[in-house]
């Protein structure tokens, strides 16, 4: 097979995310679609910022899932008991799990080995219980109901229909609009800080932690500040899910739920920002592609993470890049080969 | 820059790695540590580096008291090394490793990566053209975007030096540079170490080469079991007696 040459040998991800992002739309009316299209969305943007740790900190948080749903109860509650509005609500649950995020951080990333792991899987297990308990808070294991995200008095909600610049556009497609746009700003911020001297830290922490530090480079320093700002991406997240389902339940804090979003870094593929949107599409899809499902998923999420780890460690998209880059050199080498004949 | 050390000891279990050690060195010298394996070169550097923590002693760089500090906070003090073992991140580009080098003189601030202000888009493109000057004047130029993991040993040793390099030392520590390097590329580190020390950077080496230590050397520190055995000048160190027993095993 001989690949024409006009396939460059990198495709840059941004723009073919924005593409997609933009055409999906049109390609389908339904509601439903758009539903777990914006759901994805809002996931994907949580574990773009989760794999920030996982994939250049080296460190595994097993409690992204509590961080997510303290955005989304901190929101929730705030404005729906306290009457705060949305964006006060949403800043203030943010800046609460970053705090937290720093206490738990602080002393246990200047250790080597899995502390932070083992920590956050009890806080997340802590926040579960809590959510649960509490319910004059939270509502307990029914749930709580959440208004609608607003902001200058605009009120965005899935069942209204609105009229913007004399254009009608359901409340659904806005909502996918705002997903859509939250998840090329985290995923531009997490380019940023990948493409800077902090990400370039985080990289040698990886090769070489000592080389970094003979340099001058605080590994410590920066392991805490990208798993603060990687918590404040769940929270943030979690905040909008909350405003955009208008129910959350205890189940966004469960140690499953911080499983499968650490389930879609690794299928996605570890350190690979645009390969672990496709991890979390995936692991999405799944639930709607097999019925009855259900009760098999956490069977489902623990194989794939074997399977993964056994045939493809580097991840998906990885491997992928892999391959092609293999195919599209032995086809150039075939065709030099001709040439000379 | 100006390296002090009082009284310096580290033991391991019983064994007495480095013992009540003294020396200093004046600015801009190059300085040779030698002694027979096991004399203790390596920990010593490594305590001096701030890797390991003396069990007692002091080291002061320019009068400054720097015991116990981490090495990165020695690195911004203008204390850099290199490994006899390297230590190259083999996960980044040739170039890279050298810009991760310059850390400490780039505009790393966390909004300013974030949100990838102009000045930080400036300061990656300036880090990025002396990195790669580094090289070059390392001997590396071929490699400049190769992986590290690409390139051969020799190659990785000199680009460890130009790492330490980019992060300005006053003071550089090098640890057994020419271990491994045949006739002709010690011969160009010899050169590169001498106009290293020409820029005004104090050298510290440790080295098993002799021919180099003596020739490139303005005072030499001999070990024995972690002890000082001889300073002087290359000349007074050969003619020592103890230092002739002490290689020759009499």
């Amino acid at each position: 097979m001989v690949i024409p040459r006009w396939i460059p040998g990198k495709v840059s991800g941004m723009p073919l995310l924005i593409a997609v992002l933009l055409l999906f739309p049109l390609t389908t009316g339904n509601e439903f679609h758009l539903d777990i299209a914006t759901q994805m969305a809002l996931i994907a943007a949580t574990v773009v910022g989760l794999n920030l740790l996982v994939g250049y900190a080296g460190q595994v948080s097993l409690g992204h899932a509590a961080f997510f749903a303290i955005g989304a109860y901190g929101s929730a509650v705030l404005t729906s008991t306290y009457g705060w509005s949305a964006v006060p609500a949403l800043l203030g649950s943010a800046a609460l799990v970053a705090a937290i995020a720093w206490l738990f951080g602080r002393p246990l990333l200047r250790l080597k080995g899995h502390y932070l792991s083992m920590a956050t899987l009890g806080f997340g297990i802590i926040v579960a219980i809590v959510i649960n308990n509490e319910g004059w808070l939270t509502g307990g294991p029914d749930g709580m109901a959440v208004a609608p995200f607003s902001i200058f008095g605009f009120e965005l909600s899935v069942f209204d229909d609105y009229t913007l610049w004399g254009v009608e556009v359901t409340g659904a497609l806005l909502w996918y609009v705002v997903a859509a746009f939250l998840l090329v700003v985290a995923v531009w911020i997490a380019l940023n800080i990948i493409d800077s001297p902090i990400g370039r830290a985080l990289r040698a922490v990886h090769g070489s932690e000592v080389a970094a530090r003979v340099v001058g480079v605080d590994t410590a320093h920066y392991k805490l500040m990208i798993f603060v700002v990687s918590a404040i991406y769940a929270s943030v997240m979690g905040s909008f899910y909350a405003h955009y389902t208008g129910f959350i339940t205890p189940e966004l804090a469960t140690f499953e739920h911080s499983i499968e979003l650490i389930t879609m870094v690794v299928l996605g593929g570890m350190g690979s920002t645009f390969g672990v949107i496709i991890g979390a599409v995936l692991l999405l899809l799944l639930p709607q592609l097999l019925a009855d499902f259900q009760q098999y998923e956490m069977l489902l999420f623990g194989l794939i993470l074997m399977l993964t780890m056994i045939f493809m460690p580097k991840g998906l998209l990885p491997t992928l890049c892999q391959l092609f880059t293999r195919v599209l050199d032995r086809s150039r080498l075939s065709a030099r080969r001709r040439d000379e004949t | 820059m100006r390296l002090e050390v009082k009284g310096l000891s580290k033991a391991f279990g019983g064994v007495h790695a480095v013992d009540e050690l003294d020396f200093t060195v004046e600015p801009g010298q190059i300085y040779a540590v030698i002694g027979p394996n096991g004399a203790g070169k390596t920990t010593l550097f490594n305590l001096i580096s701030g890797i390991y923590r003396p069990d007692c002693g002091e080291i002061r760089l320019n009068d400054e008291r720097v015991t116990n500090l981490p090495p990165e906070q020695l690195a911004a003090r203008g204390m850099l090394r290199t490994f006899q073992h390297m230590q190259v991140c083999m996960n980044m580009s040739a170039l890279e490793n050298v810009m991760l080098g310059r850390h400490l003189h780039t505009v790393r601030g966390f909004w300013s990566a974030l949100l990838r202000l102009p000045q930080l888009r400036r300061s990656e493109q300036a880090c990025r053209e002396q990195a790669a000057e580094l090289l070059e004047f390392v001997g590396c130029h071929d490699y400049l975007e190769s992986a590290a993991s690409a390139l051969p040993y020799g190659a990785l040793k000199r680009l460890e030096i130009a790492r330490a390099l980019a992060a300005k030392p006053g003071i550089l520590l090098l640890d057994e540079p020419a271990a491994g390097l045949n006739t002709t590329e010690t011969a160009a580190l010899e050169r590169l170490i001498a106009s290293i020390a020409a820029d005004g950077i104090t050298v510290v080496l440790v080295e098993h080469d002799m021919k180099l230590v003596m020739s490139i050397s303005e005072q030499v520190l001999v070990l024995d079991y972690g002890r000082r055995l001889a300073v002087g000048t290359p000349t007074e160190v050969r003619q020592n007696p103890d230092v002739i027993a002490a290689y020759l095993g009499g």
